[in-house]
């Protein structure tokens, strides 16, 4: 049967990507944040998934606002490396996981979630730094597929963060009912604090993502229960973000090891953090 | 659910008001669409059914107004990148600082009383 091996909750900055792909990593302004990241990117080299699940949201490159779905999923056998409007990334293209896909749509429509199917997409710079932050040299191809997993985070109403969670423990059933013997690991991307617009930009607010941080692994149902508003307010405007989070750790046990984590200000205009939990590790009874 | 009234958020009214003015923004991904709008910015915004006021803040690079008129930072992003201007370059425009004050302000933790 399928298994969820791991979770990493990372920020998806765009800038992050272009530090690696201009290699830039070791100036001063990156070193300390790439520095963060190696213990986890060690961890994780010797724990390769077969499929990564990636919880992001499309920054206006493979979705506009004709549309705006507030979950939804890829089905496709690849997706192309978005040109966001300055080239595409020097990485691979992403090749999907459609096994997975289906048996995740049906589940989760039967279980109450009527995701947005899509057949065709462009992943951006949401999903493939993510990716980077996990394999910073994949050569010619990823170390795993993927499946992508959007989440409309742009434009209020986003879902709210309880929704998200609850999404999160169904995927967990969806992938207990999988039998190919799959090992999958959950990505939960964005934030932490930030605002990019308007008089509040640049904001960033330590204390909170410190408890947010904390709370991912030990107290998920605190996190669940802010509001959007308590979220936009505490975290800014972009660091609702932050709920795409609650989806990995739905996803996974109710008890998880950290095995690292790490955070940094600033990442261009975000405070970026990262945190990598194994999944499999003894329950309480 | 009331929103907080003391901070930017993208609603459904906001991008209904911005609907057609990301619309272009997005379309500025594709080269070809970028050298048309540098050709004749008026006519590609015209073009996209921009509103008056849309346009004027697009031509003159009001990025306050951009929001103002609807604009969702991601979409008025692409026309930033257009001019070679940064996201640290906006966050100093709508804060009242200079590209490289705002980058400072980050470094030293960010704006944390806002």
């Amino acid at each position: 049967m399928a298994e969820v091996m791991w979770g990493l909750a990372t920020s998806h900055v765009p800038s992050i990507g272009a530090a690696m792909d201009r290699d830039k990593t070791q100036d001063p302004y990156w070193k300390p944040l790439f520095d963060g990241y190696q213990p986890a990117r060690e961890w994780m080299a010797e724990h390769t998934p077969d499929v990564a699940l990636i919880v992001y949201n499309d920054h206006a490159n493979g979705v506009d606002l004709d549309i705006v779905p507030t979950f939804a999923i890829g089905t496709a056998e690849r997706y192309r490396v978005a040109d966001e409007g300055f080239g595409r990334r020097p990485v691979p293209d992403v090749v999907g996981s459609p096994e997975l896909s289906l048996h995740l749509v049906r589940s989760l429509v039967d279980d109450g979630f009527d995701l947005t199917v899509f057949q065709e997409l462009d992943v951006d710079h949401g999903l493939t730094v993510p990716l980077s932050i996990y394999c910073p040299d994949p050569g010619d191809a990823w170390p795993c597929a993927v499946v992508p997993l959007l989440v409309n985070v742009i434009q209020y109403p986003q879902p709210t963060a309880a929704r998200c969670y609850a999404l999160g423990q169904a995927i967990r059933r969806a992938i207990a009912t999988f039998a190919p013997d799959v090992k999958i690991a959950i990505f939960g991307t964005g934030g932490m604090s930030h605002q990019l617009a308007g008089a509040r930009a640049g904001y960033i607010n330590p204390i909170f993502d410190k408890w947010f941080l904390e709370a991912i692994e030990s107290d998920p149902q605190a996190l669940a229960a802010l509001t959007r508003e308590d979220l936009i307010r505490q975290a800014g405007s972009e660091g609702i973000e932050l709920i795409m989070w609650l989806i990995m750790r739905g996803a996974m046990n109710t008890t998880i090891r950290r095995v690292h984590s790490t955070y940094h200000v600033p990442a261009s205009n975000t405070a970026a953090a990262l945190a990598l939990f194994d999944n499999r590790v003894p329950q309480p009874v | 659910m009331s929103e907080p009234t003391d901070t930017y958020v993208f609603d459904g009214e906001t991008s209904r008001r911005g609907y057609r003015m990301n619309k272009m923004f997005m379309s500025l991904r594709d080269a070809p669409a970028r050298e048309r709008f540098r050709g004749d910015e008026q006519a590609y915004c015209e073009e996209f059914g921009l509103s008056p006021e849309q346009r004027k803040a697009v031509v003159e690079r009001d990025w306050q107004a951009m929001l103002d008129l609807g604009g969702s930072i991601f979409y008025v992003y692409k026309l930033a990148m257009i001019d070679g201007k940064s996201m640290q370059y906006l966050g100093g425009v709508f804060t009242g600082m200079t590209e490289e004050e705002f980058v400072a302000a980050l470094r030293r933790g960010g704006r944390v009383d806002g």
